[in-house]
């Protein structure tokens, strides 16, 4: 089927069909931990299509920040926030059909993106000197030591990513304080929790 | 090997990578399972002498060697159970995953200079990485079970994991520092020698970072006394209460797996790897170079100084799991969060400017020059570190053009 | 052919059906079909889901589709000769939008959890006290 048979192409297959299914998983499910379940696994397989296409460290990032770090955090969020045994909450069969049309066409605009330039689908180099982290770790300091791209103009000054990598690292700060701020225990004073549930029970029958 | 298949064998190129890759695999593979057949023995040999009793006699001789392949028939044979209330899907994959996340780190993990499933340029990053994913198969465990023990044992599990990821990922930070890249092939050349050239005796911040580490480590691998998930005393048997027969052992793989894995990467990180406390593979006048089977012969020799190295550290984890007593919830969580991580981020600061003043190290950093160790940092395309004994130009001016230096 | 112009779209469509990407060697349009397909999925996730948690895995699959977006164009692996990738500037930005996405939804979580304690429900379409 493919014209060129390597490892390389049927590694893409695998991870590929592995994320898009996943993916499309998830939006199926109905169990919410098997969302979870499923999104993970996505992420996962991303992180192996990052591994194919020579980003090394990003996909190193992707699985300990993205998979081990946000998707843990949701569900610890899953199950603290659980409700008796995992109702699931359908949305109206309208909603669902309308959704999907305005995917449907949102993914025919992509994919017509996606194959408008011819440029884009002629392969590469193929297997080229190991990848390093080297050069990003450079760039996060200010300092620019990759060879820029062919066919760019020898006057460009390329930027270092020093700003944005304090930014990040001030932002990373807020949210942690913030996060905590916003999660605190708090002392309930009247027993409110009867209350909401009813105001809940008798608000889901519209 | 691959180049050899298709060299000398003629096989077509993408057979031969199969081929190499299946070998690869199959020897990680046994390396995971013979290393948790041993381990088994080894820890209830231990247990029992610790407790001043025997341990296995009878099963295959004296010493109860056959205790092991013992244990894994009756786990073979056992029938597989599942809650009624189970989630069943997930019940069955949580295992898997768990297994699968432990088997995985160990592609990155090298055994001896060229015995390394694939030389990731970060692979200390990725085998933090995938360590942490362990902890999806106790919380999926947890949860599919159906059954408050379980669960309990999983959210304690997930939180301490997750929790001591942080010292763990500082800790680790500092021998890549000291080496200049995360390539953990680099980094254990780089302790190349005699024993006095560990990161261990490096400078004393390098040493209480390594005891910071073996604490974070025995901790994310949940042995004692960080052992809550599966405190048999207290939630019967934590997260994996309803798991019996292959199930239950592949989880078990999965635990025995990671504490190799640990101590591997301790032994890699600050003991040196398979560089030994005596340069064996020099004192015999076999250095690399002088043919292909006198490079075997030293990677072999390498290759079983290392697991040496591991399976000591796993032996020490095994004797404090049966001297220490257990530590509540809140004490590990304290122990991360107010001594672990302070102290990691502390040690790492004081690492940081020895390594600026002396970046040699006690040993031998005191004569040498600053500009000559951080030389070695940006490498080639190829990734090889410089062979040992080869001169190092004095005339690189470091810091100031940077941008000059080719990657 | 110009893919904004309405009346080449159903050209455009038909040229879509006729390539086969199984023939043709990894490119870059391989790594951006699927971004659009893990794009899509999120957000009709977003859509159609009504517990938050569900929404906040959409807003995940987004962000995800995006990097692999951009990981697609920096690779040095998959362009071809003539064209420029962007090389590490497209790692740098996948970078962010990975820590940044941790940020985000970590604030996300803080305010469900806040929602929950409040109203004992993660059903977004319970969260109208400020209907008018």
């Amino acid at each position: 089927m493919l014209a060129v048979i390597n490892w390389h192409s049927i590694l893409f297959l695998v991870f590929a069909g592995l994320a898009c299914a996943f993916a499309v998983a998830v939006v199926v499910a109905d169990n919410i931990v098997r969302m979870a379940f499923y999104l993970v696994l996505a992420l996962g397989s991303t992180a192996g299509l990052f591994f194919l296409a020579g980003a090394e460290f990003i996909g190193a990032m992707q699985l300990m920040i993205y998979v081990g770090g946000t998707l843990v955090l949701l569900v610890f969020g899953v199950m603290l926030t659980a409700q008796a045994p995992f109702i699931s909450i359908k949305t109206s069969t309208n909603d669902r059909v309308l959704a999907g049309v305005v995917g449907a066409a949102l993914l025919a605009v992509l994919l017509q993106a996606a194959f408008s330039v011819e440029a884009w689908r002629r392969p590469g180099v193929g297997q080229v000197a190991n990848p390093s982290a080297t050069p990003l770790g450079m760039a996060l300091l200010g300092v620019r030591v990759d060879d820029p791209p062919a066919g760019t103009s020898p006057s460009l000054v390329r930027s270092g990513y020093l700003l944005p990598f304090e930014i990040v690292s001030v932002h990373l700060l807020v949210v942690l304080v913030g996060a905590a701020y916003l999660a605190r225990a708090k002392r309930r004073r009247t027993p409110r929790g009867i209350e909401t549930a009813d105001v809940a029970a008798s608000g889901g029958s519209r | 090997m691959a180049d050899f298949l298709i060299n000398t064998v003629g096989l077509p190129e993408w057979l031969a990578w199969g081929i190499t890759a299946g070998v690869a695999a199959a020897l990680i593979l046994n390396v995971i399972a013979g290393g948790a057949l041993v381990f088994i023995w080894a820890e209830r040999k231990i247990a029992a002498r610790i407790q001043d009793r025997l341990g296995p006699t009878r099963t295959g001789g004296r010493f109860g060697w056959l205790q092991s392949l013992a244990d894994g028939i009756k786990l073979l044979a056992k029938e597989d159970l599942m809650p009624e209330g189970a989630d069943g899907m997930l019940f069955q994959l949580a295992p898997y995953v768990s297994f699968c996340a432990s088997f995985c780190a160990f592609i990155a993990l090298p055994f001896a200079f060229d015995f390394v499933g694939q030389r990731l340029n970060v692979g200390v990053f990725f085998v933090v990485a995938v360590l942490g994913l362990e902890v999806f198969g106790v919380i999926l465990a947890g949860y599919a079970s159906a059954s408050k023990w379980s669960l309990f044992g999983a959210m304690r599990e997930a939180a301490q994991v997750v929790s001591y990821e942080v010292p763990l990922g500082m800790c680790v930070v500092v021998p890549v520092m000291l080496a200049g890249s995360m390539d953990l092939v680099t980094i254990a050349e780089k302790q190349a020698g005699w024993g006095i050239n560990w990161y261990l005796f490096h400078d004393p911040f390098t040493f209480v970072i390594f005891w910071v580490y073996v604490t974070c480590a025995v901790a994310s691998v949940n042995r004692a006394p960080f052992d809550l998930a599966e405190a048999e005393s207290e939630l019967v048997a934590g997260f994996h209460t309803e798991y019996s027969g292959l199930r239950w052992s592949f989880f078990f793989m999965a635990e025995y797996g990671s504490m190799f894995l640990v101590s591997a990467l301790a032994a890699l990180l600050f003991m040196g790897g398979w560089n030994g406390p005596i340069p064996v593979a020099e004192l015999l006048g076999l250095s690399e170079g002088t043919g292909d089977t006198a490079n075997y012969f030293v990677r072999l020799i390498g290759c079983f100084n290392l697991m040496g190295k591991a399976t000591l550290g796993v032996l020490v984890m095994m004797w404090v799991r049966w001297t220490l007593p257990r530590l509540r919830i809140d004490q590990v969580m304290t122990t991360c969060l107010k001594y672990c991580t302070p102290i990691a981020a502390a040690m790492f600061a004081g690492a940081m400017f020895w390594q600026l003043a002396l970046p040699g190290g006690v040993m031998r950093g005191i004569s040498r020059p600053a500009g000559e160790i951080r030389e070695g940092w940006l490498e080639g395309p190829g990734g090889r570190a410089a062979p040992r004994g080869a001169t190092v130009p004095a005339a690189v001016v470091p810091s100031k053009k940077l941008a000059q230096v080719q990657p | 052919m110009n893919p904004l112009n309405p009346m080449h779209a159903p050209s455009a469509l038909a040229g879509l059906f006729a390539v086969n990407l199984m023939s043709d060697p990894v490119s870059v349009t391989h790594y951006l079909v699927v971004g659009a397909i893990m794009f899509t999925a999120g957000i009709v996730c977003m859509a159609v889901k009504r517990n938050a948690l569900g929404v906040l895995m959409g807003i995940e699959l987004v962000l995800n589709g995006a990097n692999v977006n951009f990981v697609a164009f920096s690779s040095p692996y998959l362009q071809g000769e003539q064209t420029a990738s962007i090389g590490l500037d497209g790692q740098a930005i996948a970078l962010f939008v990975i820590l940044l996405a941790a940020a985000e939804a970590a604030v996300a979580l803080a305010i469900t959890l806040n929602f929950y304690n409040n109203h004992s429900t993660v059903d977004i379409d319970q969260a109208d006290g400020l209907k008018g």
